[in-house]
């Protein structure tokens, strides 16, 4: 990308933003998001064999695109913009990253060729009741007896948790404390001893679901105990992805408010010719662009593995939530009362940003993450 | 009235109560004793139910009546307004028709005032009145009507004259809102709750002697109704009346059930406050009052909530002191809107992850949800930040006025967009 997109990733964006025009629109998004599953089958398979989004960051010998995560966060940015419902950042973000950084030769090859084909739908979970995501604050063990692993207790927020085929776990070794035993399993979606629930969420646009591991066998995915490498790198891009995902709709959001800024007359005039409404836009208008930029950088740093990636994946986390709330309560404040309807479509933007704002950690958490991982 | 101290009035209502109350009656025939006694509404004239008290006298004889565990005139929703608009404006023959009613609660009352193309610009709605005979005959549509699904009249505003104006072609009428011409359609919000309504008027006919004030008058009557509301504030909300919710007797079921119906819009309002009586406590209770950065957001809600109820109280003192009104009275509205964007913050923070479940998987059983995609409103309803701004400006600091292109020449030629 080298600080600003090629010729090649703005065709690839323009490709990705057709899609979602036809298939995630307003309309679709609502009907989708009061279903259990919480997407369209038809549309996920339709994103999987005409753009082969699933793969786009899998490596073509594992039956992906072999692009990384400047093109992964473009498709992200899009998805954004369209709050498409679908099992994307569920499956192909976060469970397909675990299994790239945690999984062997042979569980790469058992697995990714099918989520990249988007046949196989696969979700990740990390975190429990305490609502953490991070090595240290995981406390489910996995139990070896005879060379199975089982799993008992608690996932929580596991995105898409309630409709994957496959669930991959993060766990660790009994004894084991902070970074230490963490390790990866995956578990089928209908295994033995394993209750899936979903939550109730203030998004209904991204479903969230609560695992109930009762001593449910599950399969290493990769080497048991050494998963927290892995799990850090996993979290980082995911980090970096929803900070993409997030400034999609914050452009979004924008640009409809000042769209509706130009049309509203009151007093006479456009409510955009108050000279209030034009400060309050060029302030969001530079959010939006710094914050972008920042996602923008962090996915480019993903891409290289440059040595700042940990800071600034976090520093692009913090600000994106910052700025997609402020930008989601501007817009509907520049609407005034409609803006607080059901009908109007901002409210389903300003759920997302509340819900992404604290989802993977809270702006401040991420801010401490930045300063702790700054070198300079 | 002056020579009536307040001690003799408080021991006449007691000993009227004495005599009269029984929890046995029903709630209508119970308050029309009261508005026949002039005791449900005192500081009303002595010609129209009251006993014409002053502001203070009047209270005692309110709070001897809730003390004594009896049941007051109804006031909850709009009809307080109503009834403080019809005393200052109406003819006779309208006080005599409606100001009954209003006090046993038979009537229901709503506020048509909002208009799809007109929120902060009030006076630029476009729902038209045109006199056909005896009768006015209204088309348009109005927004954000709260109750109007279970009101029997609507306080009016429309356009009489769009030749002249915007602030001089407008009246006010009594709608009645029950008639086949006007549709009331519930408006969801995006907290789930639909407390407000979508009223269409469709040929809808407010006979002649129902025009409240003069014609073309109808903005100056109509401030009437929004100062009242402005001092009332959060006195649309319905009290409840008296302490006596636990009493026995016929006349306290049928006063719940009032209330249940009355109350039922506003379920979320304290909500849409933020709850920064929550924040500390919240904070403590899940241990995120340990964490610096949460402590500090708490603390910063806290200080906000804190100065502004004590700048009301300031205010509110000085007042009964007969001080000229200062500054500090007129920032209540925005400094709720800070308040609660403060709180939302400390709830965020505090509840984490949890802040995205809602329902009875959110945490407090879904309040803290509840607060999250309420706090919106608090900056738009009843004024919007902007408008507050403008206000304060403008008519606090006596900052030069924003020049106007819309008040001086007819309304049909004021630009405005197309409703759709
Ligand atoms: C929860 C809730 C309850 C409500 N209850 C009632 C009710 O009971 N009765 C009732 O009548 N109405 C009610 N309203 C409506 C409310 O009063 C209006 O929504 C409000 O006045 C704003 O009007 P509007 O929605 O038309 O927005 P607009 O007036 O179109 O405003 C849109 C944006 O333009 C800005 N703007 C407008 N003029 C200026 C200016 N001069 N300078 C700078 N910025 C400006 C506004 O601040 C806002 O950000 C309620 C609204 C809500 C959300």
């Amino acid at each position: 990308m080298r600080h600003c997109f090629t010729d090649e990733h703005e065709q690839f964006r323009e490709f990705v933003r057709k899609f979602m025009s036809t298939n995630s629109d307003a309309i679709a998004v609502r009907r989708v998001m009061e279903t259990e599953a919480g997407y369209d089958a038809d549309v996920w398979g339709n994103l999987s064999e005409s753009l082969g989004l699933p793969g786009v960051h899998i490596p073509e010998k594992f039956g992906g695109q072999g692009f990384g995560p400047v093109e992964l966060c473009i498709a992200l940015e899009e998805m954004g913009r369209s709050l498409l419902c679908a099992p994307f950042f569920g499956s192909s973000v976060m469970a397909t990253t675990a299994i790239l950084n945690a999984g062997s030769i042979s569980d790469k090859e058992k697995l990714l060729p099918d989520l990249a084909a988007g046949k196989l739908v696969a979700s990740l979970a990390i975190a429990e009741e305490s609502g953490q995501w991070e090595a240290s604050d995981i406390e489910m063990t996995a139990i070896e007896a005879g060379g199975t692993y089982r799993l008992s207790g608690e996932k929580k927020f596991v995105l898409d948790g309630h409709s994957s085929d496959l669930i991959v776990v993060v766990a660790r070794v009994p004894g084991s404390s902070g970074e230490d035993g963490i390790s990866f399993f995956t578990v089928k979606g209908d295994a033995a001893g394993l209750g899936r629930r979903l939550l109730n969420t203030i998004d209904e646009t991204r479903k969230l679901a609560v695992l109930q591991f009762d001593s449910v066998e599950a399969t290493p995915l990769g080497e048991v105990g050494a998963g927290s490498k892995a799990l850090e790198k996993t979290l980082v891009l995911s980090y970096v992805a929803l900070a993409n995902e997030m400034m999609g709709g914050a452009q979004k959001l924008l640009e409809s408010a000042i769209e509706y800024a130009q049309m509203r007359v009151q007093f006479g005039r456009a409510i955009g010719s108050f000279q209030s409404m034009k400060h309050k836009f060029a302030d969001l208008l530079m959010d939006v662009e710094l914050a972008k930029t920042t996602a923008y950088y962090a996915a480019e740093a993903a891409e290289d593995e440059a040595d700042d990636l940990v800071a600034v994946a976090s520093m692009a986390k913090a600000y994106a939530s910052d700025t997609y709330y402020k930008v989601a309560a501007a817009c509907i404040q520049v609407h005034g009362g409609i803006g607080f309807t059901w009908e109007n479509d901002t409210h389903l933007y300003f759920k997302r940003a509340k819900s992404s704002e604290v989802f993977l950690g809270t702006p401040a958490l991420h801010r401490d993450r930045l300063i702790t991982n700054w070198n300079a | 009235m002056t020579d009536v101290s307040e001690e003799s009035i408080r021991s006449e209502v007691k000993a009227w109560l004495e005599e009269n109350w029984n929890a046995d009656l029903g709630l209508v025939e119970w308050r029309s004793l009261l508005a026949e006694s002039g005791w449900g509404t005192p500081s009303w004239p002595k010609q129209w139910y009251g006993r014409g008290l002053s502001a203070k006298l009047s209270s005692a004889v309110l709070d001897e009546i809730r003390q004594f565990g009896a049941i007051g005139a109804a006031d909850s929703g709009v009809r307080m307004l109503a009834s403080a608009t019809l005393m200052e404006h109406a003819t006779d023959y309208q006080k005599d028709k409606l100001l009954h009613r209003i006090i046993t609660g038979e009537d229901s009352w709503c506020q048509l005032f909002s208009e799809p193309g007109s929120g902060s610009d009030l006076a630029g709605l476009t729902t038209r009145a045109d006199l056909d005979g005896d009768n006015w005959i209204i088309n348009g549509q109005k927004v954000w009507t709260t109750s109007a699904h279970h009101a029997n009249y609507g306080l009016l505003l429309a356009r009489t004259d769009w030749d002249v104006p915007k602030h001089q072609g407008i009246s006010y009428f009594v709608l009645d809102v029950t008639q086949p011409g006007v549709e009331v359609r519930p408006l969801r919000q995006m907290n789930g709750h639909a407390s407000f309504n979508e009223v269409f008027m469709t040929d809808a006919v407010v006979p002649a002697n129902m025009l409240v004030g003069k014609l073309n008058g109808g903005w100056q009557v109509g401030m009437t109704t929004l100062s009242h509301e402005r001092r009332l504030a959060d006195g649309l909300r319905p009290i409840g009346g008296s302490g006596a919710k636990k009493a026995k007797g016929k006349i306290f079921s049928e006063l719940a059930a009032e209330v249940k119906v009355a109350q039922e819009p506003y379920r979320w309002y304290p909500q849409r406050a933020g709850r920064p009586d929550l924040t500390v406590s919240r904070a403590r209770d899940t241990g995120a009052l340990e964490d610096p950065v949460i402590r500090q957001e708490v603390a910063k809600a806290l200080t906000i909530h804190q100065a502004s109820q004590w700048t009301a109280r300031r205010a509110r003192q000085a007042q009964r002191l007969g001080r000229p009104p200062g500054p500090e009275g007129s920032l209540g509205k925005l400094a709720a809107s800070n308040v609660a964007r403060a709180a939302a913050l400390a709830h965020t923070l505090t509840s984490g992850a949890d802040s995205m479940l809602k329902g009875e998987d959110g945490p407090k059983d879904g309040i803290i949800a509840e607060i999250l995609l309420s706090v919106p409103a608090v900056s738009i309803a009843g004024g919007t930040d902007e408008i507050q701004r403008n206000i304060i400006s403008e008519r606090v600091l006596g900052l030069p006025k924003e020049p106007r292109t819309d008040a001086d020449g007819p309304f049909k030629d004021v630009p405005r967009n197309i409703v759709k």
